[in-house]
C-alpha cells in the first residue's frame, strides 16, 4: 500500500525538478560552482567520455598517440559544424534534415567554380552563397508555405540531393588537391594543431557565446520553449526562423567546402550523406529536446567529441564497422531514456 | 442518509503549497453537496484527488464503507465515481454519440458499430430528457459550449455512478440551461446518486444544495446545512475577511484617454469601440466565449481585423503583430499562463526580462548587470516567492508564476496593458497582492484592461466594467453602480434557449 502510493505520487507530481526551490541557497564551494558550470546534463556525458577513453587507452595505448588524437579532431569537425548549427534548429523546436544534402551540393558547386574559374576563393564563396540559398528556401518554406519543419526539409533533402548529381552527373567533380587554399582548410596545421579543429572550435565557441550573452540567444530558447509567450513578448518569429535556416545553410555550405578540400574533389553524395542524421544524433545525445528551447552548445560538443572517440576507439580495436552503428544507435537511446528518466515523465502516450 | 464517501484528513501539497489540508468530509447519497471556494481554495484538487487524478500525500477515501486508493480517472470510473469536466475535451470530427461513449465503444468482436452506438445515445438522451438539445449524429466541431457540457454530463452519466461531481457546470450556460441542468440534479439525487456540485455562485447553490462544504486557502472552513445556514455566512467562510479588503483603490482617474479602439471588426469581434485612460482599471465581463481574449488579442496585433482601428495616445498603431503593438506601447498578458506566457523550463529571471531583452542589451549584447538588478527589484516589489532568481519558473506556484507573468511586463511598463484573467487559480493571498500590484500600475498612469470572469473580482478592481457578449460590447456598468446581478444580466445571451423543457 504505502510503496505503490508513493510511485503514484512520483509520476503524478514531477519530483525532483519541484522539490528544488525548498532546498536552502546552495554553498559556492569551487568544486559546486564547477559542477553548476558544466550540468548535471552535461557531467554525465563527462564521465561516459572519461570511461570510454579509460577503456579504449586500457585495451590499446595507441589511442593516446598524438596523431590519433588529431585524427579523431579533425574526423569530427565537418559533422560537429552541423551539429551545433543543428542544435540551434533545435531549439527553436525544429529540425533541418537537408543539412546533408546541402553539403553535398556545395562541395560540388565549390569544386565546379574552381575548376572553372580557377580561383579558389570563388569556389569557396560559391559553395557559401548556394548553402545560404538553401537555406533561404528552407525557412521560406517553412515560414510562408506553412510546411512542418521536418516536411519541409525532408523535401529538400531529396531536391538538393537531386540538384548536386544533375549539376555534377553523379561524378565526383575537379581536383583540389594542388590548390594551396584548400589544401590548407583540408590538410593544413596551425602551431603543430589542424585547421580543421580550429574552425570547430570557432564555430562551437561563436554559438555558445551568441546563445549565452546576447538577446538574439534568449529569444532562440524563448521561440522554443513557447513560441507564444515568444510572439506575445514582442519577438519576431519568422525572422528568428528564416534566420537560424540560413545560418544553418550557410554552415552547411561551408561543410561542403571542406568535404571538397579533404577529399580532393566535389563529391555530390559520398562524405555527405547522413550528415543530417548524425548531426541530429550529437545534439539529442548532448541533451537537446527536441520539443524545442533546451539544450546547449557545450552538450553538443561533448556528445560530438564522444561520437567521435566511440568509433575511432572501436576502429583502434577492430571493432566491425557494422558493430560501431550499433554502438552509436545504443548509446543515443540509453542517453536519451536517462533524460526522460529525470524530468519524471509518465508513460503515457508519445512522450514529450 | 447513508454515506456514500467518507474522506478523512486528506492532504495534498504541491511545491510547498499546501492546496489541500486535513479535510473531513462526507458525501451522502441522495443529497446535492455544495463545494464552495474562492479560486485556489482547493476544489479543484479535491475533485481531481475524487476522480483519480492526484493521489493524495496523506488520508483515506472510504466508499460504501470500504477504504479505497483511487489509481487513476479510470479506477474512479471503475469504482463508480465521475467527475463532469468545466471544460470538457469534446473530439471534433466525430459524431455526438461517440464522443459520448469514447473509451467505451460498444463493438462486437472488435468490430465498431456506428448504428448501436447512436441507438444507445438516443436512448441515453431521451432517458433523461435532452433529445431535444443534442443530436446523437451532429459532429463534436459543431457544438456549442452548452451542448459540449451536456455531452460531458452524458458521458458521466452512462456509467450510472454511484457519485457525481459537477465543477462549475454553469459557466457557460444560459439560464434556461442552468434550469434544465438542475432537474436533472435533483433526479439524479431523488435517483439516491451522491452529488457533488462545485461552484462559486452563491445564488446556484442556495436554489439547488442540500448541504455546503466551503473550502478556504486548502482547509475546510465549514459545512452548513442549507437551511441553517445564509449568504453572509457563507461568504465569511469562504472569504475568511471582508471581501472588501482584497481591493485597494488608491488611484484617482483624471488623466487623459490613453487607448482608444474603433470599429474593430473581425470574425470574433464585432464593432468594438472603446476606450481607457491613463490611470483608469476598465474591466472587460461577459460569459466564457463572449470574445473577450479574442478582442485583446485583436486589439495588439495577434489576431487579423477586417475593420477599424486602435490608437495609443491619439497615434494610429500599425496592427500587424504584436510586436508593433509593443513597440507602440500596447503589451498583453494572456489568459494561460503555462501555455501562452510563461517559458516554464527557464529562469524566472529569464522570463521577467523577456520584453525588455532590446532595451537591456548594446550591440546585442545583454547587459546582465542590468538585468539582474531590474528582475531582483521586480521579485522584491511584487513579492514572488522564489529562492533566487535563478530558479526554474515551472517549480512555482501559481500565484507566482503569475507575479512573474505580471513582471515581465512592469518591467517594460507600457502605456497600455491588457491583463487576461490576471488572477486564475492562484490563492487569495497572491490575488490580494495582484490587485494591488494593478492599483498600483494604475496609479502611475498606466491604463489597465482587465479580462475577468469573476464578477467580485470585475467589482472590486474596476473603474468601470464594459459586459461583452457574442463578440460585441452590450453594456457598460459603472463601478459605483456596478452589482453581479447587472453585469450578469447584460453578459447573458437572449437568443432562443437551446435547452427546452
Amino acid at each position: 500500500m504505502t510503496a505503490s502510493k508513493e510511485t503514484r505520487v512520483s509520476a503524478t507530481t514531477q519530483p525532483p525538478a519541484l522539490r528544488a526551490p525548498e532546498s536552502p541557497p546552495r554553498p559556492k564551494s569551487p568544486a559546486r560552482s564547477l559542477f553548476a558550470r558544466i550540468g548535471v546534463q552535461n557531467l554525465s556525458l563527462v564521465i561516459a567520455l572519461i570511461l570510454l577513453i579509460a577503456v579504449i587507452g586500457w585495451q590499446d595505448p595507441n589511442f593516446f598517440r598524438y596523431q590519433n588524437l588529431l585524427s579523431i579532431g579533425t574526423s569530427i569537425t565537418v559533422f560537429g559544424i552541423l551539429a551545433i548549427v543543428q542544435t540551434l534548429v533545435i531549439l527553436l523546436g525544429a529540425l533541418d534534415i537537408s543539412v546533408g544534402s546541402v553539403a553535398g551540393l556545395t562541395s560540388v558547386v565549390s569544386a565546379m567554380v574552381f575548376t572553372s574559374t580557377a580561383s579558389s576563393w570563388m569556389g569557396i564563396g560559391a559553395a557559401l552563397a548556394a548553402g545560404l540559398a538553401c537555406g533561404l528556401v528552407n525557412g521560406l518554406i517553412i515560414v510562408y508555405g506553412r510546411v512542418n519543419a521536418v516536411i519541409a526539409t525532408l523535401a529538400t533533402l531529396a531536391a538538393f540531393k537531386g540538384l548536386a548529381q544533375i549539376l555534377s552527373g553523379g561524378r565526383s567533380q575537379g581536383y583540389t588537391g594542388n590548390d594551396p587554399v584548400f589544401t590548407a582548410l583540408g590538410r593544413g596545421t596551425f602551431l603543430g594543431i589542424p585547421v580543421l579543429i580550429y574552425l570547430f572550435v570557432f564555430i562551437a565557441v561563436a554559438a555558445a557565446l551568441v546563445l549565452k550573452y546576447t538577446d538574439i540567444g534568449r529569444n532562440i530558447y524563448a521561440i522554443g520553449g513557447n513560441p507564444t509567450a515568444a510572439r506575445l513578448s514582442g519577438i519576431n518569429l519568422n525572422r528568428y526562423i528564416v534566420g537560424v535556416y540560413v545560418l544553418v545553410g550557410t554552415v552547411a555550405g561551408l561543410a561542403g567546402v571542406l568535404l571538397t578540400a579533404r577529399t580532393g574533389s566535389g563529391q555530390p553524395v559520398s562524405g555527405s550523406e547522413g550528415l543530417e542524421l548524425e548531426s541530429i544524433t550529437a545534439a539529442a545525445l548532448g541533451g537537446a529536446a527536441l520539443t524545442g528551447g533546451k539544450g546547449t552548445i557545450t552538450g553538443t560538443v561533448l556528445a560530438v567529441i564522444l561520437l567521435g572517440v566511440l568509433s575511432n576507439g572501436l576502429t583502434v580495436l577492430g571493432v566491425n564497422p557494422f558493430w560501431q552503428n550499433v554502438a552509436k544507435g545504443a548509446l543515443l537511446v540509453i542517453a536519451v531514456v536517462i533524460q526522460q528518466r529525470r524530468s519524471g515523465q509518465r508513460a503515457v502516450g508519445l512522450p514529450a | 442518509m447513508t454515506t456514500t464517501v467518507a474522506i478523512s484528513g486528506l492532504t495534498k501539497t504541491f511545491t510547498g503549497v499546501r492546496a489541500l489540508r486535513g479535510i473531513n468530509l462526507e458525501i451522502r447519497a441522495g443529497e446535492v453537496l455544495a463545494l464552495l471556494g474562492e479560486n485556489g481554495a482547493g476544489k479543484s484538487t479535491m475533485l481531481k484527488i475524487l476522480s483519480g487524478d492526484y493521489a493524495p500525500d496523506d488520508g483515506t477515501i472510504a466508499l460504501n464503507g470500504e477504504h479505497v486508493v483511487l489509481r487513476s480517472s479510470i479506477d474512479a470510473r471503475r469504482r463508480g465515481i465521475r467527475v463532469i469536466a468545466q471544460e470538457p475535451e469534446i473530439v471534433h470530427d466525430v459524431t455526438v454519440a461517440e464522443n459520448i461513449f469514447i473509451g467505451n465503444l460498444p463493438r462486437r468482436a472488435r468490430a465498431f458499430s456506428a448504428g448501436r452506438v447512436r441507438a444507445n445515445t438516443r436512448d441515453a438522451l431521451a432517458e433523461y430528457g435532452f433529445s431535444d438539445t443534442l443530436d446523437a449524429a451532429a459532429l463534436g466541431g459543431t457544438l456549442s459550449p452548452a451542448q459540449r457540457q451536456l455531452v460531458e454530463i452524458m458521458r458521466g452519466l452512462v456509467d450510472r455512478p454511484e457519485v457525481i461531481a459537477f465543477d462549475e457546470p454553469t459557466s457557460s450556460l444560459t439560464e434556461n440551461e442552468v434550469e434544465a441542468l438542475f432537474r436533472l440534479i435533483r433526479r439524479l439525487r431523488d435517483d439516491g446518486v451522491a452529488v457533488v456540485y462545485v461552484s462559486h455562485r452563491m445564488h446556484e447553490i442556495f436554489r439547488i444544495a442540500d448541504r455546503v462544504a466551503v473550502l478556504r486557502d486548502g482547509e475546510l472552513a465549514g459545512v452548513r446545512e442549507l437551511a441553517e445556514t445564509d449568504e453572509a455566512e457563507l461568504v465569511r467562510l469562504m472569504v475568511g475577511r471582508d471581501l472588501g479588503s482584497l481591493f485597494q483603490r488608491t488611484r484617482v482617474v483624471d488623466g487623459a484617454e490613453v487607448l482608444r479602439v474603433e470599429g474593430l471588426e473581425n470574425d470574433d469581434v464585432h464593432d468594438v469601440n472603446l476606450t481607457v485612460r491613463a490611470g483608469e482599471v476598465v474591466a472587460l465581463a461577459g460569459l466564457i466565449g463572449a470574445g473577450r481574449s479574442e478582442l485583446a488579442r485583436t486589439i495588439i496585433g495577434d489576431l487579423p481585423h477586417r475593420e477599424g482601428s486602435v490608437s495609443v495616445d491619439g497615434v494610429r498603431v500599425t496592427l500587424g503583430s504584436p510586436a508593433d503593438a509593443i513597440r507602440a506601447g500596447i503589451g498583453l498578458a494572456p489568459e494561460e499562463r503555462k501555455a501562452q506566457a510563461l517559458l516554464l523550463q527557464r529562469s524566472v529571471r529569464d522570463n521577467m526580462s523577456l520584453a525588455i531583452l532590446d532595451r537591456i542589451s548594446r550591440v546585442r549584447v545583454v547587459r546582465r548587470r542590468e538585468e539582474r538588478r531590474i528582475v531582483a527589484a521586480l521579485i522584491d516589489r511584487m513579492r514572488v516567492r522564489t529562492p533566487d532568481m535563478e530558479t526554474e519558473v515551472r517549480t512555482l506556484s501559481g500565484g507566482n508564476q503569475q507575479k512573474v507573468v505580471l513582471g515581465r511586463w512592469l518591467a517594460r511598463r507600457p502605456k497600455v496593458l491588457i491583463l487576461d484573467e490576471p488572477t486564475r487559480g492562484v490563492d487569495v493571498g497572491a490575488k490580494a497582492e495582484i490587485y494591488a500590484v494593478i492599483d498600483e500600475l494604475a496609479s502611475s498612469g498606466t491604463a489597465v484592461l482587465v479580462i475577468s470572469s469573476e464578477l467580485p473580482e470585475v467589482i472590486g478592481l474596476a473603474d468601470r466594467i464594459l459586459v461583452m457578449q457574442g463578440g460585441r460590447i452590450v453594456g457598460e456598468v459603472d463601478h459605483a453602480d456596478a452589482t453581479e446581478e447587472a453585469i450578469l444580466a447584460l453578459a447573458l445571451p437572449k437568443s432562443e434557449p437551446i435547452v427546452s423543457a
